[in-house]
């Protein structure tokens, strides 16, 4: 019973952490109704710079750390000066294929920039069981995965916070629901844009380098990601709380199936379960959990 | 003109109509009915639900009551395929063509359900496809004719004016040879000239094809020129209906527009 | 300049509806089939036929398939290499447990087991949109090649997962020559292509483009959404069944789900955008592209004297900026600049 609960928790603690990228997503997508499939790149990008600061240029991780926060700055609003502000009244689709395009550039960006071995990233987060957990209840729970899932969501409540409470939340909202009336409220669309991709590039920054902690930093880190996509699924893409459940229903039930039925199956679940259980999800209910339904009129 | 026409029997009778969205009741027990070859305009102040009465007539709305009497059959499950299966063909108040192509190939869809052949004979072409193919060309040319719209038969329609795509989204409608045409403010956002043109094309459909109109439309210049009867609708009930004469005569009618509250 | 279609009348519907109405296009089309089917066989090196003009026709072919499902019907998919890689598999079985069964029907058969799956996974089209339906096709992407590695019987329980395909023969003759593969392989793309091209300018092309327009409209006169969307995914599926089928048969020699993943389907997606969604030309324009591309970055990071993990790099730095250009500049794509490259040519030295 024990070891249930123990891969519960291990699911739930990494459910955490997609849904930190997914909330990576929800930001661009609530501010600027742009689908950022290049998130995952993005993710990939921070984690290697940062990686590549401290191992490349022998820089301590609390000057790397900030140094990449910069860069991600920089990219974000070069991202949106670029490409976005050319694309600016084109249908969603188009949008959605302009970022997978960006999601390529920065793939090979990175490699370029930092090369494309895997490397391997130590936080001051050790990576032992929690010696209470194991004597009192039998349960391997790692401290680093319980730490991780703590400082996600401390991030995902402030970020909730900051949407909902305060005047920049608004005005993203605003942004999010339609560009030319916000901009004729006098809402600085592109100071907007800059703030939220720096979020986002902030988010990014963050979740890179917990996953690159646990799994190395190389390029597979780019489909972890990808995972995020069914965790929006299921919580809706314009939801904060959805990304959090969804993330955590999806972190769960990833790590459980694979478990439990794996096994009878030949193992490799993980691989498109999220993807399988997003997609009948959708049948059910195609906005979402939390997501808004989408009326048509004609 | 019109007097040499026969308006038939009634074809699409309308009963007790009621129809809400979540809490809001966008129409409440409406009836009226509709003869055939005439000329029928619903008119009434902005949001009174003549875009609702119009979309449960070709089945986009399910009424929560009421019934739908089409050519003397109670129709309990309208939705669009039957209505457009039926003979009901519409155009919309934002136009609602294919943006992505041309003139000829927007009218050419209207013509969907005249079409036999399946998608393999159409992918081998030559052959009973192809006839069939040149055949509806040429119907659809006939009515690109009578639009005179020649001179635009291969732009795509997300280039060409606002009138001119009003009159191809006409064109799409009666190229499926419809029984009743259902307008959705066929004028709206034309000028003078345009509303001429456009009266026009509604008349002589109806006089050269039969086809019974049913439209919505906020000229009452227009209205009492081509129209034979109209209904009256106010925050979705029915407060007239009758000729334009006894339909403008109604006080009722009178205070809705003037909006004396009621 | 080289000529004008001044004095070209149509008379008849059926001579305005042609495929190539003028009739300089049309002579150069047929001159264009002539030289790729009796003149490159015979003089175009093994290499250049192996290595670029074969996998050419197979993604023009898989690219045919995914702009039938994304361009004309507007359904996205990132799952396009998903059927290819059924339709390989299942010609691979059918030509394996039918003995004397004919190639060109296996591969058909192949197609059609491609275009169930295809259905089967389109269904959700149904209800979801956009880019909701992009997500639910990499379900399919994922799930699919996950099945065709773990169930055994579909790789013959070959323990590596990696079969090697079958010899092609037609009728005794063995095709084992780069240029006798070529042949075969641009006969299938040329019938498909035509059949696609015929497709998409009748009444199902149509449909297909106006569920895309606006799917509400084209309810309400008449197009059975189920049906239309059904079909393009059959379709689609089928085209890219038989791309994946010719894709193990005719370039690659071997039969591996490792080479039908999301890469590939990608790669398929940015044939459809470069070249142009909407049109069969488009596919051509953009598997051209993509097979081309990385074949002058390669050149140019070896005459820059620099390391091959550059190369590597570079194409997707490359792909991923060509992809934004062309959405932000031409999003119609090399189609659309092919056809004002026509008109102005047509039309020099008037400006219009």
């Amino acid at each position: 019973m024990s070891f249930f609960f123990e891969v519960l928790i291990a699911g739930l603690l990494s459910g955490v952490m997609y849904a930190l990228v997914a909330l990576g997503f929800v930001l661009v997508y609530k501010a600027s109704g742009v689908f950022n499939f290049a998130q995952g790149a993005m993710v990939f990008f921070a984690a290697l710079t940062c990686v590549g600061f401290n191992e490349v240029f022998g820089l301590s991780l609390w000057i790397a750390i900030p140094l990449t926060m910069l860069v991600m700055v920089i990219l974000g609003m070069a991202i949106e000066k670029i490409v976005l502000r050319r694309l600016v009244n084109q249908p969603e689709i188009t949008l959605f294929m302009a970022t997978i395009g960006l999601s390529f550039f920065i793939e090979g960006l990175a490699q370029l920039l930092w090369g494309s071995q895997p490397h391997k990233l130590t936080l001051p987060i050790e990576d032992v069981p929690i010696a209470f957990l194991m004597d009192q209840f039998n349960m391997l729970i790692s401290q680093f995965d319980v730490i991780a899932a703590c400082i996600c969501a401390i991030l995902v409540l402030v970020l909730a916070l900051l949407f909902s409470k305060t005047k920049i939340g608004r005005a993203l909202r605003a942004v999010a629901d339609d560009h030319q009336a916000a901009l004729s409220v006098g809402i600085p669309l592109q100071h907007i844009w800059a703030v939220v991709w720096a979020v986002a590039g902030f988010v990014s920054l963050v979740a890179g380098l917990l996953w690159g902690a646990r799994n190395g930093v190389q390029f597979s880190l780019v489909y972890i990601a990808l995972k995020a996509l069914p965790v929006l699924i299921l919580g809706g893409f314009t939801s904060v709380p959805g990304a959090i459940a969804g993330g955590l229903i999806i972190g769960a039930s990833e790590k459980l199936a694979e478990v439990y039925l794996g096994p009878i199956m030949g193992g490799g679940i993980e691989g498109w379960f999220p993807y399988v259980l997003a997609l009948l999800f959708l049948l059910v209910r195609p906005e979402g959990l939390f997501g808004e339904k989408i009326i048509r009129r004609i | 003109m019109k007097d040499e026409r026969v308006i038939g029997p009634v074809i699409l009778d309308l009963q007790s109509i009621s129809l809400s969205f979540g809490g809001v009741n966008a129409l409440t027990n409406i009836s009226f009915d509709v003869r055939e070859h005439e000329i029928r305009a619903i008119i009434g102040p902005n949001g009174a639900g003549k875009s609702s009465m119009l979309n449960v007539i070709n089945g986009v709305y399910r009424p929560q009551q009421g019934n739908i009497i089409y050519r003397g059959v109670p129709r309990k499950d309208m939705n669009t395929y039957r209505a457009a299966r039926s003979g009901i063909a519409r155009t919309f108040q934002n136009i609602a063509l294919f943006k992505g192509m041309s003139v000829l190939d927007n009218i050419m869809t209207g013509r969907t359900l005249k079409i036999q052949s399946n998608f393999l004979l159409q992918a081998l072409y030559w052959g009973p496809a192809q006839k069939e193919e040149n055949l509806q060309r040429e119907k659809v040319e006939q009515i690109i004719d009578f639009l005179e719209i020649q001179h635009v038969r291969k732009t795509p329609v997300g280039r060409l004016s606002y009138g001119l795509q009003k009159r191809v989204e006409l064109g799409r409608a009666l190229a499926a040879e419809p029984t009743i045409l259902l307008l959705d403010e066929p004028m709206a956002g034309m000028n003078v000239e345009e509303k001429q043109d456009m009266s026009r094309f509604i008349l002589d459909v109806n006089d050269q094809f039969g086809t019974t109109i049913v439209l919505i439309e906020h000229d009452m210049g227009v209205v009492m020129d081509i129209s034979d009867r109209v209904v009256v609708l106010d925050y979705g009930r029915k407060i007239g209906d009758g000729t334009p004469a006894e339909v403008l005569a109604n006080q009722d009618v009178i205070n809705a527009y003037l909006g004396v509250s009621h | 300049m080289f000529y004008r279609e001044a004095g070209q009348f149509k008379t008849t519907y059926a001579a305005d509806s042609q495929i190539f109405p003028i009739k300089q296009d049309r002579i150069g089309i047929a001159l264009l089939f002539a030289c790729a089917f009796f003149v490159v066989p015979f003089v175009a090196p093994a290499y250049v036929i192996s290595a670029i003009l074969i996998p050419f026709l197979i993604f023009s072919l898989a690219a045919l398939g995914l702009n039938i499902l994304t361009g004309y019907a507007g359904q996205l998919s990132l799952g396009s290499a998903a059927f290819m890689a059924v339709g390989a598999f299942a010609s691979y079985n059918f030509v394996l447990r039918i003995p004397g069964i004919p190639l060109l029907l296996a591969f058909a058969l192949g197609g059609i087991c491609a275009s169930l799956v295809g259905m089967a996974f389109g269904l959700p089209s149904l209800r979801i949109r956009g880019f909701y339906l992009a997500a639910a096709t990499l379900a399919t992407q994922f799930f699919v090649v996950w099945c065709l590695t773990k169930i055994s019987w579909f790789t013959n329980s070959s323990s590596s997962g990696v079969i090697t395909a079958q010899e092609m023969t037609i009728l005794e003759f063995h095709f084992h020559t780069p240029a006798s593969k070529y042949v075969l392989t641009l006969s299938i793309v040329a019938v498909l292509a035509l059949l696609a091209k015929n497709m998409v300018r009748s009444n199902i092309g149509r449909s297909w483009m106006a569920v895309r327009d606006m799917d509400v409209a084209a309810e309400v006169i008449g197009i059975r959404l189920m049906r239309t969307k059904m079909l393009a995914f059959a379709v689609s599926s089928f085209y890219c069944g038989i791309a994946g089928a010719l894709y193990a048969y005719a370039y690659l020699g071997t039969v591996e789900p490792e080479a039908y993943n999301l890469d590939l389907s990608f790669r398929i997606l940015f044939m459809v955008i470069i070249g142009g969604a909407g049109s069969i030309l488009g596919a051509f324009l953009g598997a051209a592209f993509i097979i081309l591309l990385p074949i002058l970055i390669d050149f140019i990071t070896h005459a820059l004297a620099l390391p091959t993990s550059v190369s590597s790099n570079l194409e997707l730095m490359v792909f991923g900026g060509l992809i934004i250009f062309f959405l932000i500049v031409e999003p119609h794509g090399l189609a659309r600049l092919w056809q004002i490259t026509k008109e102005k040519c047509r039309l020099w030295p008037f400006p219009y």
